[in-house]
């Protein structure tokens, strides 16, 4: 993975000293709360409910166990014992005091880590898909190209001040594991027909208030021109972004108002103007970052698949686990395999410092040292040899990280919502633990099979409702909870935006509706293999709102 | 009836605005608002306490009283007057724990 060279030590350590000094001068009232909170959000320092918050990168979700164990230090030095991993491949702790942020912000810069542009109107976290360099389907590994986008955008002084937040996510398959088309910019690394490396290029797609699905702007763009492109895209929003309303100011709403055709045709001749120039990548540019992503070295453990069968054979729980929480790797011999944080009834993406530390050690033992954050609040050890997956599996099985349930109904996304978060309308976490508890007989889950649940505690949409196969929106209606669903939603390379069922459902409702759209759709569909999503888009709302509203509707 | 609340600048807990002057840590010791003077009042210490860098985000919210407790109305400030409502071993509502059973 990438190690800081000297430049870079020595940019966060400048940085950590600059912000120590700014919450001195802060705590001593040098500093007004109005001049400081521009100051702290650069710096990944929210004030929610009942805290501060700081939010740390962790770019495009690869961690090393020595980054790993720091945040388990972190968690119980500083914060109540835990962390919360994100949909945006981040970490939040959320009781910080604000006067120990400079020294947390220190001890993560001695493993190279830091909070800068984990909030503001920047360029943020770059995300990637959480297999890169690993999976079986990938054309090339995206890390490479996150890097290169994350040195160039790390306090660039054109775009630190854009009209609002700036997402860039990049695949490097054609299954896109990193819901690149509700970013701002979706790039999807691909070859084109010579054998050469370029990029699809989305723009504008985003979740929140006005939900929108990219445009795609150009098929395939030279990997030599990444940064001559990606700049001309933000120099065109940077300029005609709707700095007048924070709700329009959005690149979404400029693609959307310009139109696709014209805004691509501004930032081609933006583009003409800059390619070829100083941004332009050379291969030895590329390569001097790609040895830092250099494969680990895989010696051959053919004996792997004759221990598992022995295994599995021997243990139905770890033979569930084989069955949903692989990966199939680039080599045959290795899985990447998903470390579910989303127990029966637990907190989603929720982590003790305990079960850090435990994951930091399997990696170290029987992970080539490599860990990731998916944006399904989920971890990964991407490099495996099958036959340690045993060994790993009873050592998740002690820490209580065993739970067999990737992709299936319990594993669910949900903000933070109204249970730390600031701007809530309603607690996004409890009602994700009752649906998990609801469905959480393993034969239940499975045989309903491939399903997104995504929950929102507001319109902000940070747990991707939009996306998810059953989006839930929490809002506020005469001071109660009230949640929204949406159907049909997709955040991977067929992307669509949830549609609204019909009235919204009380707390005490909410799992019960949905239950009964899980178990319409087994009424409805077409065998094991049609799974919720396919269904409903072959059926579309009907049958779910009959299900849902049929007798009231009736009634009426 | 009304309170004031905010978050203490240093460490960002939650507090509410006591008769004495003080920031209390439970809202049980908070100063109930019963008319316009009294709202005042609050609002004017409030700003007076935000100037001085004693507190952020500060908030005259609507309570209620039940069964002779301090009731805010919104959930939103019920979840900041006892903690995240999933982890009730954190927050306000597990200090009022430790203090039953010690
Ligand atoms: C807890 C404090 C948080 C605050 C104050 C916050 C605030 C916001 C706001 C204001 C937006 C809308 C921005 C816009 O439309 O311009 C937003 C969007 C978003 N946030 Fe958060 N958020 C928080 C936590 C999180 C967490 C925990 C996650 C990850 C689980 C997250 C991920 C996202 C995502 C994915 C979006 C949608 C991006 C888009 O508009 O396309 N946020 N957040
Ligand atoms: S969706 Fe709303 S409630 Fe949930 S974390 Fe984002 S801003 Fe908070």
């Amino acid at each position: 993975m990438y190690r800081y060279d000297e430049f870079d030590h020595d940019f966060v350590k400048a940085r950590v000293a600059q912000f120590r000094d700014q919450v001195e001068r802060r705590l001593s009232g040098e500093l007004t709360e109005d001049q400081f909170k521009p100051l702290r959000l650069m710096n990944g320092v929210y004030l929610q409910l009942h805290a501060y918050m700081l939010r740390i990168a962790i770019p495009y979700g690869t961690l090393s166990p020595r980054q790993m164990r720091m945040l388990a230090h972190i968690a119980r030095t500083y914060d109540k014992g835990y962390g919360h991993f994100t949909t945006r491949q981040n970490i939040q702790f959320n009781w910080p005091a604000l006067s120990d942020i400079p020294q947390i912000l220190e001890d993560l810069a001695s493993v190279e880590m830091h909070a800068i542009q984990t909030s503001g109107n920047c360029i943020r976290n770059v995300t990637a898909d959480h297999f890169a360099g690993a999976a079986a389907d990938e054309v090339a590994d995206p890390r490479p190209y996150a890097e290169i986008l994350r040195q160039w955008s790390s306090v660039h002084p054109e775009f630190s001040y854009l009209p609002r937040k700036f997402k860039i996510a990049v695949t490097g398959a054609e299954r896109d594991r990193a819901a690149v088309q509700v970013h701002d910019i979706g790039l999807h690394l691909k070859k084109n027909e010579k054998g050469e490396l370029g990029f699809s290029v989305y723009v504008g797609g985003g979740l929140g208030r006005t939900p929108m699905v990219g445009k795609k702007i150009r098929e395939f763009l030279p990997e030599e021109d990444l940064l001559s492109y990606t700049t001309a895209i933000l120099r065109v929003y940077n300029l005609h972004g709707r700095r007048d309303n924070k709700y329009k100011a959005r690149i979404k709403i400029l693609v959307h108002e310009t139109g696709t055709e014209e805004l691509k045709a501004q930032v081609e001749k933006e583009f003409e103007a800059l390619r070829n120039g100083e941004l332009q990548l050379s291969d030895a540019d590329i390569a001097a970052i790609q040895a830092y992503f250099a494969p680990p070295a895989l010696p051959a453990r053919p004996e792997g698949d004759a221990a598992l069968a022995k295994a599995a054979a021997r243990d139905a729980g770890f033979a569930d686990w084989l069955r949903r929480n692989l990966h199939t790797h680039r080599n045959a011999d290795y899985a990447a395999l998903t470390i579910s944080l989303k127990g029966i009834g637990e907190i989603p993406g929720d982590a003790s410092a305990d079960q850090m530390d435990a994951v930091a050690e399997l990696a170290e033992r029987y992970g080539n040292d490599e860990i990731r954050v998916t944006h399904e609040q989920n971890l990964v050890l991407p490099h495996v040899a099958r036959a340690d997956l045993k060994a790993v599996f009873d050592r998740l099985v002690e820490i209580g990280l065993a739970t067999a349930n990737a992709g299936l109904v319990t594993d669910i996304i949900a903000c933070p919502g109204l249970d730390f978060c600031a701007l809530a309308n309603a607690r996004s976490i409890p009602v994700a633990q009752q649906i998990s508890t609801r469905f959480g007989d393993q034969k239940r889950q499975e045989e309903i099979g491939d399903l997104k649940i995504k929950i929102s505690g507001c319109i902000n949409a940070c747990g991707h409702h939009h996306v998810g196969h059953i989006g839930i929106l929490g809002v506020e209606k005469k001071g109660a909870e009230l949640y929204q669903i949406t159907l049909g939603g997709s955040g991977d390379e067929n992307t669509s935006i949830g549609e609204i069922i019909g009235r919204g459902f009380g707390p005490d409702e909410i799992v019960d509706a949905v239950e009964t759209l899980v178990e319409t759709y087994i009424d409805h569909r077409q065998g094991r293999e049609e799974t919720f999503l396919d269904a409903y888009r072959r059926l579309g709302p009907a049958p779910f709102k009959e299900a849902l509203y049929g007798r009231e509707a009736k009634a009426a | 009836m009304k309170l004031l609340t905010a978050n203490r600048l240093i460490d960002g807990e939650v507090v509410w605005l006591a008769a004495d002057g003080s920031w209390v840590e439970t809202i049980e010791g908070a100063e109930i608002a019963h008319d316009k003077d009294a709202e005042t009042r609050l609002s004017a210490a409030g700003l007076l306490a935000l100037a001085n860098n004693e507190v952020v985000d500060v908030n005259l919210i609507d309570v209620e009283i039940v069964d002779g407790e301090i009731r805010p109305i919104r959930l939103r400030e019920r979840i900041r007057a006892l903690g995240p409502t999933t982890h009730i071993n954190l927050g306000k509502q597990a200090r009022k724990q430790t203090a039953a059973f010690g």
